[in-house]
């Protein structure tokens, strides 16, 4: 009869955590989102302030005001991480810190803006509304919590001004990557966005490459998939393809100090796509007679592969098996906090990991990759 | 196995749950219709916080085209990836044969009988007239 019975209703709390050791973790994708549509008003100007009142964003999406696809949970988040306080999950400093970072441990976290800054067709737009959200990351996150990095967001679809955004960010300390998206309207080896690349080498930052994107394409090889689950699916299909047209484009050989994270993308077809491209390139050399190395050396030279969605193969030792492949160094935990297809850090990965192992996947990878101090 | 007095019955009314953390276990209490049922606060998938999730019932259908929603508010989805439990019996809807929620059993116990004892009640200010839900685990 010694045992007391505590009362605390636990609504928010997660799950309780029991770490083998004290690793704090690197975080390669959180997502902030708006508290209201009026947050980013003040980092823009009058003039793009009312070309958004009075035409809105004028996207390439095939919908004016929604995405494609009804999502599967509310604002595809995790339905326990609404704030109490209000606001959307990722609007609230506070409730990211209790119920993510704190919770995890987590020594740094990568913003990923998923916000269209640059889904406009007007390039104009989408550079004012990049660098409008460039600013409101550092106001309303890294400067309330620095563990929270931002990332520099750019119109992409118009390198110039990408480059002039990136050049703009880069010596502040609080930008830890550029982010390009995966879905792009031509493939990103494509001549034009060389310069965005340039200068992500010149300014010594890495591209996170997220799943996603403003196309106006359908995300399948095949047309439009009739499902949420499918289109959740194909979407990664975009990752394969960027990493081919990167390496087979040459702008790995144009920029041999590029780092590129793959986020959001899965990994277990990184090994098919260097077999792949190693056999065939070998066949059709005087196709691509510029290439220095063969396609899986830049696989394992320029890119990076972050976890979430997590590869969940019948085996789990078969997970084992793909970071053998796909090599331990070049893994990158990610949680995609707060949607609903979040990983969580001690439970996503279901294999035994020697400490070098999991130290190299949740910290020090990513440590070597991005910029923190 | 301890027996723990959890809440008086009033405190958890039809249709509704809550969760309580019972020798530093969370466990979530559900009133199915004036029956209590216990779950673990953990989703065995990836460990999300299960019963911060949705209350639903089972989509089934017999053909294409044709569907309707059966044994509502007898099924929890998680917040975070959607796996779906039977409340009753914590079966997994995706993967039955392997995976189970954590249950507790639990009963309803009057109050003179809980000023009784074996009980761990020490923070719920038992009253004779009322009835307690208690786990045991």
């Amino acid at each position: 009869m010694s045992l007391t019975l505590e009362r605390d209703v636990d609504t928010h709390g997660g799950p309780t955590r029991d770490l083998k050791t004290r690793l704090r973790i690197i975080d390669c994708d959180i997502h902030p989102y708006l508290r209201t549509p009026r947050d980013l008003d003040p980092f823009l100007s009058a003039r793009w302030r009312q070309h958004l009142a009075e035409y809105g964003k004028g996207t390439r999406g095939i919908y004016a005001a929604r995405g494609t696809y009804p999502r599967f949970m509310p604002n595809t988040c995790r339905r326990d991480a609404w704030p109490a306080g209000g606001g959307l999950p990722g609007s609230d400093v506070d409730f990211i810190r209790s119920q993510h970072l704190d919770a995890n441990d987590v020594e740094f976290g990568v913003l990923e803006p998923l916000l269209e800054g640059n889904a406009p067709r007007n390039v104009e737009l989408q550079a004012a509304l990049c660098s409008a959200f460039n600013d409101w990351q550092v106001t309303h996150f890294t400067d309330i919590e620095p563990r929270l990095r931002a990332s520099i967001l750019v119109p992409q679809d118009d390198a110039e001004a990408a480059v002039a955004e990136i050049e703009r960010r880069a010596g502040d300390r609080r930008f830890a990557q550029i982010q390009l998206s995966s879905r792009t309207p031509e493939p990103l080896g494509r001549k034009r966005y060389w310069a965005i690349f340039a200068a992500a080498e010149r300014v010594n930052l890495p591209i996170g490459l997220h799943v996603g994107g403003p196309s106006a394409a359908a995300p399948s090889a095949s047309g439009w998939p009739s499902f949420y689950v499918e289109e959740h699916q194909v979407l990664s299909h975009s990752m394969p393809t960027q990493a081919a047209s990167l390496i087979l484009e040459g702008v790995f050989d144009r920029y041999p100090n590029l780092k590129i994270i793959l986020i959001e993308g899965g990994f277990a077809w990184v090994p098919t796509l260097g077999w792949r491209l190693d056999a065939n390139v070998a066949k059709m050399r005087s196709e691509v007679p510029n290439l220095k190395l063969k396609p899986s050396e830049y696989l394992r030279r320029n890119l990076w592969y972050a976890t979430q969605p997590i590869e969940e193969p019948e085996y789990p030792q078969h997970l084992r098996t793909l970071f053998d492949w796909i090599g331990w160094d070049r893994i990158v935990y990610s949680s995609d906090y707060p949607h609903w297809d979040y990983d969580d850090p001690q439970r996503a990965i279901k294999i035994a990991m020697s400490e070098a192992e999991r130290r190299a996947i949740f910290r020090h990878n990513a440590e070597q990759i991005y910029r923190f101090n | 196995m301890q027996r723990y007095v959890v809440a008086s019955v009033a405190e958890i009314p039809p249709g509704t749950h809550k969760v309580f953390t019972v020798a530093g276990r969370p466990i979530g209490i559900f009133n199915l219709e004036g029956e209590y049922y216990g779950l673990l606060n953990r989703c065995p998938h990836q460990g999300g916080s299960l019963c911060d999730g949705l209350i639903t019932g089972l989509a089934v259908g017999d053909r294409p085209g044709e569907f309707r929603m059966i044994r509502k508010g007898e099924m929890i989805r998680c917040p975070w990836h959607g796996w779906e439990f039977d409340i009753r019996t914590g079966q997994s809807w995706c993967e039955p044969a392997k995976i189970r929620a954590r249950t507790y059993p639990t009963e309803i116990t009057a109050g003179t009988e809980v000023v009784r004892g074996p009980y761990v009640a020490e923070t719920v200010a038992v009253k004779v007239e009322e009835k307690y839900v208690v786990v045991e685990f």
